[in-house]
């Protein structure tokens, strides 16, 4: 399974391609695909957005559903999704705890 | 300190105009992310995990306490509160808005400030020794000479396109705080028997995937030579450099591939081409810019030796900070006060806002107005009368930021790893906070004695862990995160390379394992006047990796 992130050309923040077809700031309202197809549509919404300058550095990464949640594989890209681990203060996790 | 000319405001002020320019124009769509990112790089804006990263010079780690504030107002305007000093005398801010940094920038300029240079392939920060001007110890302040080389490599025409980047350090004493033997040029400020000043030169050394010790190529080069012999090392590089091969890009590879001694004669016959022209440096040049420097005047405060006396009796927690992070002064009267910026279990080199405001108050008060940033992400007061030590103390108690520990087992210097960066594999400040944490113990810290313990989550070794006494280098391994310790570095005037000790440890064996190593030192050390390196250096690897892994070290 995998869903597509990328970081938002005006402040860097993190954002997932939402099916909604927006960049949504938490990993939860993204658009999960689970085979060839999806990933395609993903990629060229990705490309797309890049070349229309909302957003850098596109990857299509990863992820599982734990109890219907959906978990990045890689560690980078949890703390990516929730925020540096030393600081729950900060980052989208932050944001979860108010 | 020095301050800026005319010429350096014009320049950074228009280097501002110019990349406020350039983001409008990226903001706007009419410049692609490709065309963009090397113009954002050379304004030392990264794009990391979670957001921008600005980097801010902060030459050879000397601020005044208007540029501190202003790096306090920064991280309350547009960050998260907070900054990050690095190992580069550096600081860095996570979370900026592209959008923001062009009035960043130009409120870093209000106070001769800037992030040029602070990445690419370029010539970086110059760093210095942070006790420079006073330590007790030093031939001469390193400082005007890494001003010097500043004003020459900014945006030096042949220069600004390396093979890959190209980091000078300079010291002015014999006990290098400085590690030039890790960087690709290192400079050692000493007198020849004539009295003269003068360099020893050290090239090829850096860490990073290929770690190397740096060459002393001349023990002594007048300082009058210094550019001339700067820009023939530099062109050497430039031309023999390989630009075919990022990981081999470094002057380091190029030293070690062509050989010391043949890489010294042609940076000796580039030289002979080229010593004597304009680059030559006046003395008049060079007294102009040791005015910058000029040491504040220290008047006599003879009362100092009887108040530290009596402020030890009333309060050990005085006594403990005094023991641990207050070091001798040129000056009888003063000392020299490192602020630790590794609170038990706090992320090494982050300070708030509000601490970054109080310490500028302090320095104000009792400081002569100056602070220096070191490289082992700690900050530091270089002139304070003793007389005025417990003031200082009781102020630093109230902003958290009294901990007696500099150069103990927690004075850990750490990367921001994984948790921030986004060339990172594994997290470094959580390790560094459990070790930390494990070692909290003042007496226990004290008995352990000197022992530096440093942290990098890649291989890129911005954690300097290949010259901890102990080093640690995350690694990722199966999507887990995995640590390689190394021992034996060092990053002193004896500098060496750690050894890797044995197959890595996982996030919740590394501190368990790091005591491992330490008891093991306490075990066998002949007493406690050897330290932990010293004790390394006679013992080897053997009894550690017997601690460590048992039985499996001997079948492997």
């Amino acid at each position: 399974m995998k869903v597509l992130t990328a970081n938002r050309l005006t402040d860097g923040e993190a954002v997932w391609f939402s099916p909604g077809k927006f960049w949504a700031e938490t990993i939860a309202e993204a658009d999960v695909v689970d085979d060839k197809a999806g990933e395609a549509e993903l990629e060229a919404a990705g490309k797309a957005a890049f070349a229309n300058n909302e957003v850098v550095d596109v990857e299509l990464i990863d992820v599982e559903l734990v109890d219907g949640d959906i978990r990045p594989i890689r560690l980078r890209e949890r703390i990516r999704a929730a925020g540096p681990t030393n600081r729950l203060d900060l980052g989208k996790q932050a944001r979860t705890a108010a | 300190m020095y301050r800026y000319d005319e010429f350096d405001t014009d320049f950074v002020n228009a280097r501002v105009a110019e990349f406020t320019d350039q983001v409008d124009r990226r903001l706007a769509g009419e410049i692609t992310e490709d065309q963009f990112r090397p113009l954002r790089l050379m304004n030392g804006v990264y794009l990391q995990l979670h957001a921008y990263m600005l980097r801010i010079a902060i030459p050879y780690g000397t601020l005044n306490t208007g540029q501190l504030r202003m790096l306090a107002h920064i991280a309350r305007k547009y960050d998260k509160g907070y900054g990050h000093f690095t190992t580069r005398q550096n600081i860095q801010f996570n979370w900026p808005a592209l959008s923001d940094i062009p009035a960043i920038l130009a409120d870093l300029a209000s106070v001769e400030m800037h992030a040029i240079q602070t990445s690419g392939n370029c010539i970086r920060n110059v760093t210095a020794d942070h006790f420079a001007g006073a330590a007790a110890d030093e031939v001469a302040d390193p400082r005007p000479y890494a001003e010097i080389l500043r004003q020459w490599s900014s945006v030096h025409p042949e220069f600004s396109f390396l093979p890959r980047k190209f980091k000078i350090a300079v010291t002015g004493a014999e006990r290098d705080r400085a590690a030039i033997q890790t960087h690709d040029i290192g400079l050692h400020l000493k007198k020849n028997a004539e009295g003269e000043l003068g360099f020893a030169v050290y090239v090829g050394g850096g860490q990073g995937r290929t770690p190397m010790i740096a060459k002393k190529i001349r023990d002594f080069l007048p300082e009058k030579h210094l550019l001339s012999y700067a820009t023939a090392i530099l062109r050497v590089y430039n031309l023999y450099g390989r630009r075919d091969n990022k990981y081999k890009a470094r002057i380091k590879i190029l030293v070690h591939e062509t050989g010391t001694e043949e890489f010294a004669r042609q940076v000796e016959a580039e030289w002979e081409a080229l010593k004597d022209n304009e680059l030559t440096l006046p003395e008049a040049d060079i007294q102009a810019i040791n005015a910058y420097f000029a040491p504040p005047e220290l008047t006599a405060r003879p009362e100092g030796d009887q108040a530290v006396k009596l402020a030890r009796l009333d309060s050990k927690s005085f006594a403990d900070w005094v023991d641990q992070n207050v070091i001798t002064h040129r000056h009888p009267d003063y000392a020299a006060v490192t602020i630790s910026l590794k609170g038990i279990g706090e992320a090494p080199g982050d300070a708030s806002d509000s601490q970054m405001e109080a310490v500028a108050d302090i320095a104000d008060q009792y400081a002569f107005g100056e602070i220096r940033v070191s490289h082992e992400q700690n900050l530091i007061l270089p002139h304070v009368a003793r007389a005025d030590l417990k003031a200082v103390y009781d102020a630093l108690v109230e902003i958290e930021l009294a901990t007696p520990n500099s150069g103990l087992i927690t004075d850990i210097i750490a990367c921001p790893g994984l948790d921030y960066c986004a060339l990172a594999n594994a997290r470094s400040i959580s390790v560094a906070q459990d070790i930390s944490t494990r070692f909290a113990d003042l007496t226990r810290q004290r008995d352990i004695g000197e022992l530096k313990l440093k942290i990098s989550g890649c291989i890129n070794a911005c954690g300097h862990h290949h010259v901890g006494h102990i080093g640690i280098l995350g690694v990722e391994k199966k999507g887990a995160e995995l640590y390689q310790v190394t021992l034996g570095g060092s990053a002193d005037e004896h500098t060496s390379v750690g050894e890797i000790i044995g197959r890595g440890f996982g996030p919740d064996e590394i501190t368990d394992a790091i005591e491992t190593v330490v008891e093991t030192y306490l075990a066998q050390r002949l007493d406690k006047s050897e330290n932990f390196l010293a004790a390394y250096r006679r013992l080897g690897p053997a009894p550690f990796k017997e601690a460590l892994y048992g039985g499996e070290a001997k079948a492997a």
